[in-house]
């Protein structure tokens, strides 16, 4: 098993070892005013990422993963650092970086089929090609039969997979999601765990997902980054030596269960002390 | 043959809606016969619909008709051209949302109507004035839902805009406005019954033009059959352009 403080530290088959990494993200830092003064959200984080390769970012909840995600999805600016994609510095939303968002984000007024075409409509691509393409992408993540529904007709799991082929549909080098499945149940997750698993590994995608769930991340990835609580840094970077094509089996498996104990260890320190921070404000507020 | 679905959705509750508004019909008519209500303020259903033949023939109603959904169609396209952009406009600007959202609202419920000698000065006894009295009476309601909808709409639906680099101009388009559609028909709706209200009030007062003259003179010769019949055309105008809006909307944004 490999763990490692080390940034560049990678599993054998995750990724291309000897590939030039096509997400750098270099000493972000990035702080913002507050009633109660200055809140560090990300402290100096650095990291890279391989073409193929499925890097998570994991920590406890308000360790500045969702900043993260933001700063390297082109949506927040006023930090320090650099992004950059395949030598490209990021300074905005960029062609190449496709995001999928925690929340519920297909449009309602679309069917499955136009909000999968929208990055080809935004594009300028003719009807009939566009409807083909989407179509192919409904198809990968297992909804064809679906296209002419609304989102209102279906499920939490089915309309997150609709905002997953939206977004493949756009062909972006590097897919970016944050929290994709935090709001479905942990039987829709492991499973929409292996779509996106096969996806990835189907299309050679290079993912990185911020998570807090540990099973999602060692079940999905080649490395997982360990943030600490506040500010959020880099605590290590832990390289999953499991071997690949994957699905949701390798859950119950001993090698899991060590991946999944070893980083809670990290883990555990940091959710406690965000715990802890949690409680005293809270009680801070009461008494005041 | 129509579909089990169908006829439970669709044919359903359009007869029970007619089953509905019979009953009314004959408990009002039974309650004016055995005293209730008294016939001399509300006449008899029966002579109301007995009336119609009368003022369709004698009352030219059918041209009256046509004037008042013209005024009212008039106002109600203006109202939403200019409601809808000074919507927009306040969403874009802060600063004039600020500074101006809570006399929008004030506006909203004045009695605009009063104001009529003031437009009569400006448009004469035309029925221009009738349709501007329409319009700015009817205008906050379309300017307030509209920037309510633009302001509602959901953070990640914008973020998810922007992550596909769409232009401000794209982004009004693809995602503000389809999402603020249900809110902005609202206030069109709102708009077209305040602008409808005050089309037929005005019409009333300066005794000019459809429905509400006819309704004025009607009353005046104490003709309350004639008179009710002419107020079931002015809600005859407001079903229309509910049923057109209803149809505009499903078109627009069909869930």
């Amino acid at each position: 098993m490999a763990a490692s403080p080390d940034p560049s530290a990678r599993p054998g088959d995750g990724g291309s070892a000897s590939a030039e990494p096509i997400l750098v993200v270099d000493d972000i830092y990035k702080q913002f005013e507050t009633q109660d003064g200055v809140l560090v959200a990300v402290d100096h984080v650095s990291f890279d990422v391989k073409p193929g390769e499925f890097l998570s970012v994991i920590g406890p909840s308000g360790c500045g993963k969702s900043t993260l995600f933001n700063i390297m999805g082109g949506l927040l600016d006023g930090y320090g650092g650099r992004v950059s994609v395949a030598g490209e510095t990021v300074r905005g939303p960029h062609a190449s970086i496709g995001m999928i968002f925690q929340e519920e984000s297909t449009f309602p007024w679309r069917s499955v089929i136009d909000n999968v075409a929208f990055p080809l409509e935004i594009a300028g691509m003719p009807k009939a090609e566009r409807l083909e393409k989407a179509r192919h992408f409904v198809d990968l993540v297992g909804l064809d039969g679906f296209e002419r529904r609304y989102p209102s007709e279906l499920s939490g799991g089915m309309r997150q997979r609709v905002s997953m082929a939206r977004t493949l549909a756009s062909e972006p080098k590097i897919l970016l999601m944050d929290e994709p499945f935090a709001a479905l149940d942990e039987q829709t997750r492991l499973l929409l765990g292996d779509k996106v698993l096969q996806i990835q590994q189907d299309l050679k995608q290079t993912t990185l997902l911020i998570t807090h769930n540990l099973t999602e991340a060692v079940q999905l990835s080649d490395r997982i980054l360990v943030m600490t609580y506040r500010p959020g840094k880099t605590k290590r970077i832990v390289a999953i030596d499991l071997p690949r094509p994957r699905t949701s089996e390798i859950v119950g498996s001993d090698a899991f269960g060590h991946y999944v104990a070893q980083i809670w260890n990290d883990l555990r320190e940091e959710a406690s002390r965000g715990m802890r921070d949690d409680e005293s404000r809270r009680g801070g507020a009461r008494r005041a | 043959m129509i579909s089990r679905t169908l006829f439970r959705q669709q044919i359903v509750p359009i007869v029970f809606g007619i089953v509905c508004l019979a009953a009314l019909i004959a408990l009002i008519e039974f309650l004016i016969w055995i005293g209730v209500i008294n016939r001399f303020i509300v006449p008899y259903p029966s002579e109301i619909i007995g009336s119609f033949k009368r003022i369709i023939v004698e009352e030219d109603v059918l041209d009256r008709f046509l004037l008042t959904a013209g005024e009212a169609l008039a106002a109600s396209l203006m109202l939403t051209v200019v409601g809808i952009s000074l919507g927009v406009l306040l969403h874009r600007m802060h600063l004039l949302r600020l500074a101006t959202e809570t006399w929008i609202a004030a506006v909203a419920s004045a009695p605009l109507v009063l104001m009529y000698p003031l437009f009569l000065v400006i448009y004469g006894r035309s029925a221009l004035t009738i349709i501007m009295i329409g319009f700015v009476a009817a205008l906050p309601p379309v300017i307030l839902k509209t920037l309510e909808g633009l302001s509602g709409t959901r953070k990640v639906l914008i973020d998810v805009g922007r992550s596909f680099n769409l232009t401000p101009s794209q982004l009004y388009w693809k995602i503000l406005f389809p999402a603020a559609l249900p809110n902005i028909f609202v206030g069109v709706r709102l708009g077209m019954i305040f602008a409808l209200i005050n089309i037929v009030g005005v019409e009333f007062l300066i005794n000019f033009g459809g429905l509400g003259q006819l309704v004025n003179e009607l009353a005046e010769r104490y003709d309350l059959p004639g008179t009710y019949a002419a107020i079931c055309f002015v809600i005859l105008v407001s079903v229309v352009f509910f049923i057109v809006t209803e149809r505009a909307e499903r078109w627009l944004r069909p869930v």
